[in-house]
C-alpha cells in the first residue's frame, strides 16, 4: 500500500486545491493519519473512493476527538528600562527579565474516519477533519454521502461530541433522547448530580456525599420550619 | 382462621377437601403468574434460558409470556434500564392491570449495576415503580430467577385478602399507576419518585 506521504500526493494530484497535511504518529505503530481541510474534504472523500489505486471502499469506524481550550504557559524575555540605584545614585538601567505569558490556544473538535479498501485488501487509512473551534463554529461536511457505514457513526458522534455534520440526511441523537441538551463525551460535560448511595463512598465519592448530606439535611429541616 | 394442618391431613384420609378462600384464591393467583415478553439486556438471555426445557419454568405456571401488558401479571426488568427507556418501562408498567408484581433481574436493575457512574443509566428500577424481589447477579443464573419465582410465589401466598397487607387490586385506595418521569435537558425529571423510593439522608 502506498505510504501517507505518497496518498497525499495522490489527493493533492487528484483533487486541484485539497489542502492536506499529515499528522504523524510517534508511537511504534505509526499510524500516521491525513488531515483534511474541511472544505474540500467531500472531492478527496469521494477521490480516496474512486482512485482506482487506493479503492478504500470501506468505512470502518468514525469516531470524535473533543480538544479543550488549552492555556500555555510560555517564558519571554523582556528588556526593560528600571530605575535603580547603583552608587547612591539613581540611574536608568536596562535589564533582560523572564516573563511567563499564559495564553489560551483554542480548543477544537475532531472527527477521525478509518478507512480499508476490501478490494484491494489494505488498510487502514486514517483521515481527519477539524471544527474551526467548539462552541459556534462546529460544522464539517457529511461523508455519509460516500460510505453509506457512516451514517449511524455521524449521528452517535453528533449526539455525544456536539459535531454537525452538513449534508447528513438524517441529522438526529442516536443514543440520547431527542430533549437532551449536552454532549457526554466532551471533557468539559458535568454529569447530573447524582450522588451514588454508596455503603463505603470514599474520595471524591464521600465528598460528594458529604455535600449532598448537607444538602438533603437543609431541605429536610427547611421544611419541618415551614411545616412548624 | 386457616385449617389445622394435622386435621387437614386427618380430613383428606376420610376423603374430605377442607381449605379457605383466601388460600384457594392465593393459590390459583401464584400458580398463574404470567409474566411479560420483554428484555431489556443481556439478562433477558438468562430469562430466556430460564423458560426452556432444561429450567422449565413451567413447572411454576408462569410460562405463557404475554406480549401485551395487558395480559401480564409480572413485570421481569431483565437488564440495564438506560434513561431514555425508563418512561417506557414506567409507562408499561402502569399499563398492566393489578394484580401486577416487579422482579428486578440482575445489578443493574437493581442499582445500575456496572454502569452506575454512567450519566445514561438509571441506578435501579426501584426509584420509580414499586419492586417486589431483587436478584443480585451479573446476570443471575436461571436458578436465581426461580428462587425469585418462589420467592414472589411465597409472597403472594402469605397475602391476607382483607385488612393490613392486602394486595392492591383488593384495596381501592392504593396506588396503582405512577408518574412516568420526563426525559429533560441533562436528565430526567424527577430523578426518583419520592413516594416508591425515599432518598436516604443517614450517610455515614
Amino acid at each position: 500500500m502506498k505510504t501517507v506521504e505518497e496518498i497525499k500526493a495522490a489527493i493533492e494530484e487528484g483533487v486541484p486545491g485539497a489542502g492536506v497535511e499529515i499528522v504523524p504518529n510517534p508511537s511504534v505503530s505509526g499510524q500516521h493519519s491525513l488531515r483534511l481541510a474541511p472544505s474540500h474534504a467531500f472531492a478527496m472523500a469521494t477521490f480516496l473512493r474512486d482512485d482506482p489505486e487506493l479503492a478504500l471502499d470501506f468505512l470502518s469506524n468514525s469516531t470524535g476527538v473533543d480538544w479543550p481550550d488549552k492555556e500555555v504557559a510560555e517564558k519571554v524575555k523582556v528588556t526593560r528600562t528600571v530605575t535603580k540605584t547603583v552608587d547612591g545614585a539613581k540611574q536608568q538601567v536596562e535589564e533582560t527579565v523572564e516573563e511567563t505569558r499564559k495564553h489560551t490556544v483554542p480548543g477544537c473538535l475532531e472527527a477521525v474516519y478509518h478507512l480499508f479498501s476490501i478490494a484491494k485488501k489494505h488498510g487502514p487509512v486514517i483521515i481527519r477533519m477539524k471544527t474551526v473551534n467548539r462552541t459556534d463554529q462546529v460544522q464539517l461536511p457529511s461523508l455519509t454521502p460516500v460510505w453509506r457505514s457512516a451514517e449511524f457513526q455521524e449521528r452517535e458522534i453528533f449526539d455525544l461530541f456536539g459535531i454537525i455534520f452538513t449534508g447528513h440526511p438524517d441529522l438526529r441523537r442516536l443514543l440520547m433522547w431527542d430533549e437532551f441538551k449536552d454532549h457526554p463525551m466532551r471533557r468539559d460535560y458535568v454529569e447530573p448530580d447524582d450522588f451514588e448511595y454508596e455503603p463505603t463512598a470514599h474520595d471524591e465519592v464521600l465528598k460528594r456525599a458529604q455535600e449532598q448530606r448537607a444538602k438533603l439535611s437543609a431541605a429536610v429541616t427547611g421544611q419541618e420550619g415551614a411545616g412548624a | 382462621m386457616a385449617v389445622e394442618a394435622g386435621l387437614k391431613i386427618e380430613l383428606g384420609k376420610q376423603g374430605v377437601f377442607v381449605t379457605t378462600i383466601e388460600e384457594l384464591y392465593n393459590w390459583g393467583r401464584r400458580s398463574s403468574i404470567w409474566p411479560m415478553q420483554f428484555g431489556l439486556a443481556c439478562c433477558a438471555i438468562e430469562m430466556i434460558a430460564t423458560t426452556m426445557a432444561r429450567y422449565d419454568l413451567a413447572r411454576f405456571g408462569a410460562e405463557v409470556f404475554r406480549p401485551s401488558p395487558r395480559q401480564a401479571d409480572l413485570m421481569i426488568i431483565s437488564g440495564t434500564v438506560t434513561k431514555k427507556m425508563a418512561p417506557q418501562v414506567v409507562r408499561l408498567y402502569n399499563q398492566m392491570a393489578e394484580p401486577k408484581y416487579v422482579i428486578a433481574m440482575g445489578a443493574c436493575a437493581i442499582s445500575g449495576g456496572p454502569f452506575k457512574q454512567g450519566y445514561n443509566v438509571l441506578k435501579g428500577i426501584d426509584r420509580y415503580i414499586p419492586v417486589d424481589v431483587h436478584i443480585p447477579g451479573c446476570p443471575p443464573r436461571p436458578e436465581s430467577l426461580l428462587h425469585a419465582f418462589m420467592t414472589l410465589q411465597k409472597k403472594i401466598d402469605g397475602q391476607p385478602l382483607t385488612g393490613e397487607g392486602r394486595p392492591r387490586h383488593l384495596d381501592a385506595e392504593a396506588q396503582s399507576e405512577f408518574p412516568v418521569p420526563v426525559q429533560g435537558a441533562h436528565d430526567l425529571e424527577p430523578t426518583s419518585n419520592p413516594g416508591v423510593w425515599p432518598v436516604p439522608i443517614t450517610i455515614k
